[in-house]
């Protein structure tokens, strides 16, 4: 397997574009990326999308060639592949990628992730995101996203003694982050009273326990590791990626506290780097609500399970922390375009690496890791970054 | 150039009312916490015998008793509504007959979601100023639908207010108006449905705030007035928060807006909305006030007006009729079910 690293990285701003569209968003950071990483078009071996629902909220699918065809390549025929995994469909997207180069297909891929949320009304965005619930189990019966990680949460809480406080101080420190990230959808800070005392979603999450609906698109340009120099001279490889599969159902999990295909994942990533958690500097993780967050840290490795809050009491996952994580503002702040997501994650995890997070910058951060899920944990990607 | 304005005003809100916490209750939803987002408590519901006609002519009557002129006078009824009690047959002709203006009259109904009303400002300025017409009758009216269980239904309520403009003793120039409009299909209801359709979060950003304010913003760059130069400030409210908040945008006090925001109390009457609260601050305005006016109608466009209170508004009978303070403490509270009666929501074949 060849080495693989990040040549360019591109964003669009996160929130609620309303006039900006589909093939707006998506060629806008692609531009971004390839400008970023010194490639040309006639370089790029191969595209891949991740997109989770752009035919329930745009009533577009084949966006695979859609984005090829908007970027202006039609000409050049490029193998373009959309790619799904619900809310993991972007990392997913640039695991593709960084396999179709380490297997030596591919030398130069352009990886795009991107979702447009708010052409369609609040209940239809929630129904169609219920779609990556088990349709037949969960989904049919009335539950939601917000419903089914409120019983991880109620179950965290009764296992571990988790608090309702430490979820909000989730959500406090990812506002304080994403206030200095100028993409990011929400950049006011908020308080503990702000999240504790919100409208309920359902107990114990409150409205400001849940990521947003959120239009945005992020892409990213890999290359060959031995032949990135030959484009950029600040590239940031892939030392690991991981993917893991759980039950689609919740009620259906070993544990409601432990999302295994988080702890698979990244085990893998893990093994392909070559290092343990205790190594990561910085890292990007799925906090579509703030209990996902506490299950990641734990399931990740950074902390023992079960201490996922005490952790998030200590800070230790602040900016100036031990292990900072979600700098960017996470799901949380920055905002959750469900198919962007796993690539807005590996473009901070590389602004951080090169040191380019400005005031959000990691000191010294060498090794950074991005995990993002599917679903309620169903599907999971972890990738692990580290500096050149 | 002689002052042209309004010459005469009233305006009608139906005495029955509901409160938003019982409809919410029905619903199992929390009252509380939506009567604070929505920054409405209380709305007025037409009675079975009411609607944008009866609500027009009522207004008409108010604006009639205030003034000393002849009916026969009136050369133009225009109303805005989006509750017009026919598809085909216009309410201005019901209005114009109750009234005493028929025959000698040019009448059509006009509609442009809430802001028809002042769209009717308009049209009947032009035709006095065009010396078409001595009088024109601009009317703002509506009895609102809401289907059951959506959003709307904690908000749409009926109201209406009437403006006689003229040339003669006019008590509020009218110096400038403007518009803004776009297509922006935000909220529409469409033909043989009894419901509106809306776009969500769609209607606030890229719909009202983008229109009011662009509106606003432009007719005082235009006329180079400042939001200090004026006393009173009314901008459509289809809820207690969206006002407010674009007040705030344009930098409008609290306190220049209060007097014409009644959507706390007798919720979004529509087309009647902006007019309701232009009526309110006609209520207690003195002589060399300066009022800005700016509604909103989805789909979308804004009007916006430059006014300023004349010396003659001493000289109108402003208590031959009942204000928008008296009318809205007027009231009679009723439960859901009879509000689901006589909204039709239990109509079915």
């Amino acid at each position: 397997m060849r080495d693989v690293a990040v040549i360019g990285i591109g964003l669009t701003k996160f929130g609620e574009l309303w006039d900006k569209s589909f093939r707006q968003l998506i060629t806008e950071a692609g531009s971004k990326a390839i400008l970023d990483s010194g490639i040309e078009g006639k370089n790029i071996d191969a595209m891949y999308i991740g997109s989770m629902s752009s035919g329930r909220f745009i009533g577009q699918e084949h966006v695979g060639a859609l984005v090829a065809d908007a970027s202006g390549f039609s000409h050049r025929h490029i193998p373009s592949t959309r790619v799904e995994g619900a809310c993991a469909s972007g990392s997913l997207a640039v695991r593709e990628g960084f396999l179709s180069i380490a297997s030596g297909m591919n030398d130069v891929v352009v990886v795009g992730g991107i979702e447009k949320m708010n052409d369609v009304a609040g209940a239809t965005a929630t129904e169609t995101l219920a779609m990556a619930a088990d349709q037949e189990w969960e989904a049919f019966f009335g539950a939601t996203f917000p419903g089914l990680y409120a019983m991880i949460a109620m179950r965290h809480m009764y296992e571990h003694g988790t608090t309702k406080k430490q979820l909000a101080q989730v959500a406090v420190k990812n506002h304080k982050n994403g206030s200095l990230n100028p993409y990011a959808q929400y950049r006011q800070e908020i308080t503990v009273e702000h999240v504790m005392n919100a409208s309920p979603v359902a107990y114990p999450l409150g409205l400001f326990d849940c990521s947003p609906v959120t239009d945005g698109a992020a892409s990213i340009v890999l290359c060959a590791a031995d032949k990135a120099k030959k484009y950029t001279d600040k590239p940031v490889k892939i030392i690991g990626s991981g993917q893991a599969s759980d039950t689609l159902a919740l009620h259906a999990r070993r544990d409601i506290c432990t999302l295994d295909s988080t702890v698979y994942a990244a085990k893998m990533a893990y093994k392909k780097a070559n290092i343990t958690p205790k190594q990561i500097d910085v890292a990007e993780v799925h906090d579509c609500f703030t209990i996902a967050e506490i299950c990641a840290i734990e399931d990740l490795g950074f902390v023992k399970k079960g201490e996922g809050g005490k952790a998030i009491e200590n800070k230790i996952t602040t900016l100036d922390g031990s292990l900072p994580v979600n700098t960017s503002g996470g799901l949380k702040s920055k905002g959750h375009p469900v198919g962007a997501t796993g690539v807005a994650q590996i473009v901070e995890i590389t602004k951080q690496l090169r040191g380019e997070a400005d005031k959000r910058q990691v000191k010294n951060a060498r090794i950074g890791l991005a995990h993002n899920v599917g679903g309620s944990g169903a599907t999971c990607v972890v990738h692990i970054l580290e500096a050149v | 150039m002689k002052d042209i304005g309004i010459i005469s005003y009233g305006a009608n809100i139906p005495r029955t009312r509901i409160k938003i916490e019982n409809i919410a209750s029905v619903w199992g939803k929390d009252g509380k916490t939506i009567s604070k987002g929505l920054g409405i408590n209380e709305k007025s519901v037409p009675s079975v015998d009411q609607d944008t006609a009866t609500i027009s002519v009522e207004a008409a009557r108010a604006a009639l008793n205030r003034c000393n002129i002849n009916p026969k006078d009136i050369g133009a009824v225009y109303i805005g509504s989006e509750s017009h009690p026919y598809a085909v047959k216009p309410t201005g002709t019901i209005v114009g007959e109750a009234i005493g203006a028929t025959p000698d009259l040019m009448v059509a109904d006009y509609e442009f979601a809430c802001k028809a009303g002042t769209a009717a400002i308009q049209t009947c300025t032009a035709l006095v100023k065009g010396d078409f017409i001595k009088y024109g009758l601009a009317i703002g009216a509506d009895t609102a639908q809401a289907a059951p269980g959506d959003a709307l239904e904690f908000s749409a309520s009926a109201g209406g207010a009437a403006f006689i403009i003229g040339k003669e003793n006019v008590i509020a120039s009218i110096n400038h108006t403007y518009s803004y409009t776009t297509d922006t299909p935000d909220f529409w209801r469409r033909a043989e449905r009894k419901y509106p359709s809306h776009g969500g979060r769609f209607t606030g950003a890229p719909a009202y705030f983008k229109h009011v304010t662009s509106c606003a913003k432009n007719l005082m760059e235009k006329i180079g007035t400042k939001p200090k130069d004026y006393d009173y400030a009314i901008f459509h409210q289809p809820n207690g928060k969206f006002p407010v908040k674009a007040a705030k945008i344009l930098g409008f006090t609290m306190e220049q807006i209060k007097q014409g925001l009644m959507v706390p109390f007798i919720g979004n009457t529509y087309s009647g909305a902006s007019l309701v609260g232009l009526a309110s601050v006609l209520d207690v305005a003195k002589p060399g006030n300066r009022v800005f006016l700016t509604s909103y109608g989805s789909g979308a466009g804004s009007d916006a007006f430059d006014i300023t209170i004349t010396d003659k508004i001493k000289d109108l009978a402003r208590k031959k009729a009942p204000t928008v303070k008296q009318m809205i403490e007027d009231k009679e509270y009723i439960d859901y079910g009879k509000y689901a009666k006589i909204t039709d929501i239990l109509f079915w074949e």
